[in-house]
């Protein structure tokens, strides 16, 4: 893996929404109207812009989050992540977004400390796999996390992730995507809620009682009306996605990572020196 | 649906009082992106008797922070308008801004300062920088940039910026109900 696979993969993630996610934006501008069906407009007309001119959909960029999968050469794989991010901020352009969270300062290279931000787990058949997220600041600042009593259960998950969206309202650009993790610790959680994001909008969870978990919540939030932009609407969220750990006895750790409707991910692959990119 | 407006120039109180909720105005002229920093950076120099080295009096402030390389604007939609509410009321007072443009919505405070000073609070569609940077003729001038390139003041030339849809008015209306519950 070279830096420079890694800055042409950031590049097509943030100029090419990925199609579950486009796909989606077309439905609900078919079932809205008025202004809510104006800035879905808008917004696929910008889709298109960036596709087009290969330019970022989004000004902000974003924080970048990398999960890798690797059995070795981690120390290798690090060091492309870093040069690839400070090669894209120039070369993309990204917006450098990374600060001193006391003094402010601008980092100037999407660089910094703990920033590109790289969980690493064991790689299960040898390759080298990496996915990456570019989130937003505008939805990650209505993220929340809270650490349950199990007696809560599935009833007091469901309520504070409506609870979540709500209390975000217009802020995070819906119609938002909704990482739920569930479990773990609050770090934990909190991790699964960002994993989550990385799947498909289009195709259900493998387990059946997530899948229906995640559609019920689906439909409650969508309930709530805050719609396209919050100028009302049948969509809030195109999608709910939850990930779960097994907890402690005495815990129900839950987080929620809302998404804007720019969900920019992309996932490369390595074989040997055979790279490949996947959306 | 309202009715739509191109506002030119410096905007006067008559052209602010005539536009409603739901109307839609596209900008021809100056834009002045200012987001966190660049509020708290005006307000300390204007409470401290000091000026500020650009005329908002008439002006648009557009909550940004752009994607600016090599001179170019690359991309600039808004950004979430209500991390600025502890600001707003107070810039609108002391510079005379007519029209404050961003994504989400505002509260109370702002409402306020909008109706006493007969200003405006629009939106412009989240998330479409491409489409946003494409009404962007050139950068006039640039402030503040040792607050880093998102947070410094981008005075940027603008044709036909828009759709900004008018969700705060001068006469104390907002478009979304759920401001009053302290939902936004």
């Amino acid at each position: 893996m070279r830096a420079e696979d890694i800055a042409e993969a950031i590049r097509i993630m943030e100029t090419e929404l990925p199609n579950d996610v486009e796909s989606a934006l077309v439905r609900c501008r078919n079932e809205e109207e008025g202004i809510s069906r104006e800035v879905l407009e808008a917004i696929l007309e910008n889709v298109r812009i960036a596709r087009e001119g290969r330019v970022p959909m989004c000004q902000d960029t974003g924080s970048l989050v990398f999960f890798v999968r690797s059995n070795d050469r981690c120390g290798e794989i690090f060091r492309a992540i870093e040069d690839g991010v400070a090669m894209a901020t120039e070369a993309v352009p990204l917006r450098p977004n990374i600060v001193d969270p006391f003094s402010r300062r601008n980092t100037g290279n999407n660089l910094g400390r703990g920033n590109p931000m790289i969980h690493v787990e064991p790689s299960p058949d040898g390759r080298v796999w990496i996915g990456i997220l570019a989130k937003g600041a505008g939805s990650e600042n209505v993220s929340a996390a809270t650490m349950l009593d199990p007696d809560q259960s599935v009833a007091g998950i469901k309520e504070f992730a409506v609870q979540a969206v709500r209390k975000a309202g217009a802020k995070p650009c819906p119609p938002i995507v909704v990482g739920v993790g569930v479990g773990g610790s609050l770090d934990e959680a909190a991790l699964l809620s960002k994993r989550a994001l990385m799947r498909r909008i289009d195709e259900p969870s493998a387990d059946a009682f997530v899948s229906r978990l995640e559609g019920e919540l689906l439909r409650e939030i969508n309930s709530l009306g805050i719609g396209p932009m919050g100028f009302g609407g049948k969509n809030t969220a195109l999608a709910v996605r939850i990930e779960a750990a097994d907890c402690h006895t005495a815990s129900l750790p839950v987080a929620v990572s809302i998404q804007c409707w720019a969900l920019r991910r992309i996932f490369l692959e390595a074989d040997g020196k055979d790279v490949r990119i996947r959306r | 649906m309202g009715k739509a407006y191109t506002l030119r120039g410096r905007i006067g109180e008559q052209e602010a009082s005539k536009l409603q909720v739901g109307d839609v105005v596209y900008i021809t002229g100056e834009i002045f992106t200012m987001r966190d920093q660049a509020h708290l950076k005006a307000l300390e120099t204007l409470r401290g008797g000091g000026r500020l080295p650009f005329d908002l009096e008439g002006g648009v402030i557009y909550h940004c922070g752009p994607l600016v390389k090599g001179g170019k604007v690359i991309s600039a939609g808004p950004t979430t308008s209500m991390r600025m509410e502890r600001s707003e009321g107070e810039i609108i007072a002391r510079t005379g801004t007519r029209c404050i443009i961003g994504k989400g919505g505002m509260g109370a405070v702002t409402l306020g300062a909008l109706a006493r000073h007969c200003a405006v609070y629009a939106e412009y569609p989240g998330g479409a920088g491409a489409l946003a940077a494409r009404s962007v003729v050139r950068i006039k001038e640039v402030h503040w940039t040792e607050l880093g390139d998102p947070e410094a003041v981008w005075v940027l030339q603008v044709e036909g910026f828009g759709p900004c849809f008018v969700t705060m008015d001068s006469h104390g209306r907002t478009l979304r109900e759920p401001l009053k519950k302290g939902v936004l």
